[in-house]
């Protein structure tokens, strides 16, 4: 089929015109072809294992680092989980300040970017290599990922830029610039540039055509196969009027409904729980022992971790920087009040959502168990056998439909709505780095728009595997930049830490309710 | 004892009576006015990252706003009324924040207009004038 399309490709390349569908798939393999060969030495650096093991090392950095930030601050995740809770409720918020985005509003939106797909296909492909033992680990990565996230977005509010007009851009291209010059270290300029690139890369790749891919998958699965060049147009132009276009009713409907099917989500986890309670006990039963003893599973205890700690990284985003773009704009006197805030966005999504999901996955008994040796059973591609051959969100979606079989369609929905919140959130990002880099200005923020929806189009058209690959090693190399900068900042967190846990006790910051 | 007389405006014409009536019976009895306008605010809505990096410029616009084109014109059309006027200008729900005000200032007496709303319309999403005549600290009167 690819060879008949290639040599059409060759005969046509004169009459541009009379073949478009095959030319098309020769512009896919040309496109393929190019970035393999020129970033395929980056793919494979980002991705690569510790010699000797399958263990990326990328994924070593950042637990490395969570866990580094954990000791560091005394394990604030579970030192000032309540107190983090009391901000977003609005105990410490002046009702001076009302109007001013509050605590709730800046957690709901950084969550609506990072709950998605990495919620559901994410964990259902951590759970189908690496067995029930991979959600111990994907939880104490979480909650170790609490930490990452606590420094990250404490110093991308303490050092965003405010403009005269008073809206704010931050994130980690700022506090490694002035966080660096503040401390008089060198480099911040270089690494701010560096990050800024790749995170132009991730928005426009994992961020973007990666989404718009998933969500024209899930879209076919439901009602059939059609070209994706159809979905791509829908959603460049949905994402063109709400960047672009400023609409921002589109824009507030999604804000509306992803939370809503989040917790929808959530519910229908916790019923199908308490249908299977007397199971639940055995569940956990099978992650203990699936943690330390693989209980078969291809690579046994290490597969599961690998898989385990994979999965959180690519789900909540700890330590990629992505989030101190999304909080740095929130209005705060204390900008270690964020972090605090912040802490919790691993929690919700790795902790309650992911693990929700393998949950299911487990009691509703997708995995298929030998009888005879109570270990699973690896298939040749040393997946788990699943009941019905499922992976990904199909794993997912069986598990759920197991027992409430419209929920497929529900899942269809919420995939795509996730999808489509992730790449508002990205665009957001995206379109920071890129007025770090190149300045603020209409015209300057309408080209990285534009090109941006470009990016969906061309992501729900195409199977472009090296693209994509190259985007979501972007995404990581954001993440080898800024934990690399947050080591060298990580003493003005303390500070500030310090100084507010003082004030906190000694009843200088007063609570209002 | 409390001489303070609370009256909510939101630039209607119902709102207007209230005002009004508030001034009358403010200068009859000798009391002091506090105009309050609230602006619908919660701060459990959702908003974009664009929306929320805007936030306090569209904030101190629509302050700017409420006190230039509503509190101002009206304050200076009620100069000659011999009434000691001040404003509050607040966010969040509009009943509860009147009531929050009336507390603030220990007001003796509460007034606002009434909106018109449907029967069904109250119904379902309750309506300013029936929260506030039960949780208001002071007697309300409602002006039609």
């Amino acid at each position: 089929m690819t060879s008949i399309a290639k040599a059409a490709g060759l005969a046509v390349a004169g009459s541009v015109l009379s073949a478009a569908p095959a030319l098309a798939q020769s512009i896919d393999d040309k496109v393929n072809q190019i970035f393999a060969n020129s970033t395929g030495w980056f793919v494979s650096f980002i991705f690569s294992p510790f010699p000797g093991t399958s263990f990326p090392w990328i994924v070593m950095w950042l637990v490395v680092a969570a866990t580094v930030f954990s000791i560091y601050f005394g394990f604030v995740q579970f030192r000032t989980f309540g107190h983090a809770i009391k901000l977003v409720k609005g105990d410490y918020s002046d009702p001076n300040d009302a109007g001013e985005v509050s605590h709730f509003q800046a957690l709901a939106t950084a969550l609506s970017g990072t709950v998605g797909l990495g919620n559901i296909a994410g964990v259902a492909v951590a759970v189908g290599i690496g067995g029930p033992g991979a959600t111990f680990w994907m939880i104490l990565a979480g909650l170790l990922g609490m930490a990452s996230k606590f420094t990250e977005c404490t110093l991308g509010v303490k050092y965003r830029n405010e403009f005269s007009d008073g809206h704010v851009s931050g994130g980690p291209m700022y506090y490694m610039t002035k966080g660096f010059a503040e401390r008089g270290l060198p480099g911040g300029k270089i690494l701010a540039v560096m990050f800024s690139i790749f995170c132009i890369l991730g928005s426009l790749g994992g961020g973007n055509m990666f989404q718009a891919n998933q969500a024209h998958a899930q879209i076919t699965n439901v009602v059939g196969d059609y070209p994706g060049w159809i979905t791509g147009v829908v959603f460049a132009g949905i994402v063109f009027a709400v960047i672009v276009g400023g609409l921002k009713s589109i824009a507030k409907v999604t804000e509306k409904i992803v939370p809503f099917m989040g917790v929808l989500y959530v519910l229908t986890a916790v019923v199908i729980l308490l249908l299977n309670a007397n199971m639940i006990g055995w569940a956990f039963g099978q992650i203990f022992a699936g943690a330390f003893t693989g209980l078969g599973v291809a690579g046994g205890m290490v597969g599961a971790l690998i898989q385990g700690f994979k999965r959180a990284a690519f789900s909540n985003e700890a330590g990629v920087g992505s989030a101190a773009i999304a909080h740095s704009a929130v209005r705060t006197k204390e900008p270690i009040t964020e972090g605090f805030v912040s802490l919790l966005e691993p929690f919700i999504d790795t902790v309650v959502i992911c693990t929700m999901t393998a949950l299911v996955i487990i009691i509703t008994g997708q995995l298929m168990v030998d009888p005879e040796t109570g270990l699973y059973m690896v298939t040749e591609g040393g997946s788990i056998q699943t009941v019905d051959g499922n992976s990904g969100v199909a794993l997912t979606s069986a598990a759920f439909s197991a027992s409430f079989g419209w929920f497929k369609y529900i899942l269809a929905l919420a995939v795509i709505l996730f999808a489509f919140s992730t790449m508002i959130s990205w665009s957001y990002y995206g379109l920071k780095a890129w007025t770090y880099l190149f300045g603020e200005g209409e015209t300057k923020e309408l080209i990285f728009k534009v090109i941006f929806c470009l990016f969906v189009i061309i992501g729900a058209a195409a199977s472009l595997g090296p693209v994509i690959d190259f985007s979501d090693a972007a995404i990581f190399a954001m993440a080898v930049v800024n934990i690399f900068a947050l080591y060298f900042l990580m003493p003005v967190v303390k500070g500030e830490l310090h100084s507010y846990l003082d004030r906190l006790k000694s009843g200088k910051i007063k609570k209002y309710t | 004892m409390a001489s303070t007389i609370v009256v909510g405006y939101d630039g209607s014409d119902s709102a207007q009576r209230a005002v009004d009536f508030a001034v009358r019976i403010a200068k009859a009895q000798g009391k002091s006015l506090v105009i309050a306008h609230v602006l619908e605010w919660s701060p459990y809505s959702f908003l974009t990252p664009d929306e929320i990096e805007e936030r306090h410029k569209r904030r101190a616009e629509e302050l700017n706003r409420a006190e230039t084109a509503l509190l101002n014109p009206l304050v200076s059309s009620l100069a000659g009324s011999g009434v000691e006027i001040t404003t509050a200008l607040k966010y969040g729900h509009i009943a509860e924040t009147l009531v929050k005000v009336a507390r603030d200032v220990e007001a003796s007496h509460v007034v606002i207009g009434r909106t018109g709303h449907s029967m069904l319309e109250s119904r379902l999403f309750g309506s300013v004038a029936g929260t506030l005549a039960q949780a208001a600290p002071a007697p309300v009167t409602i002006v039609p």
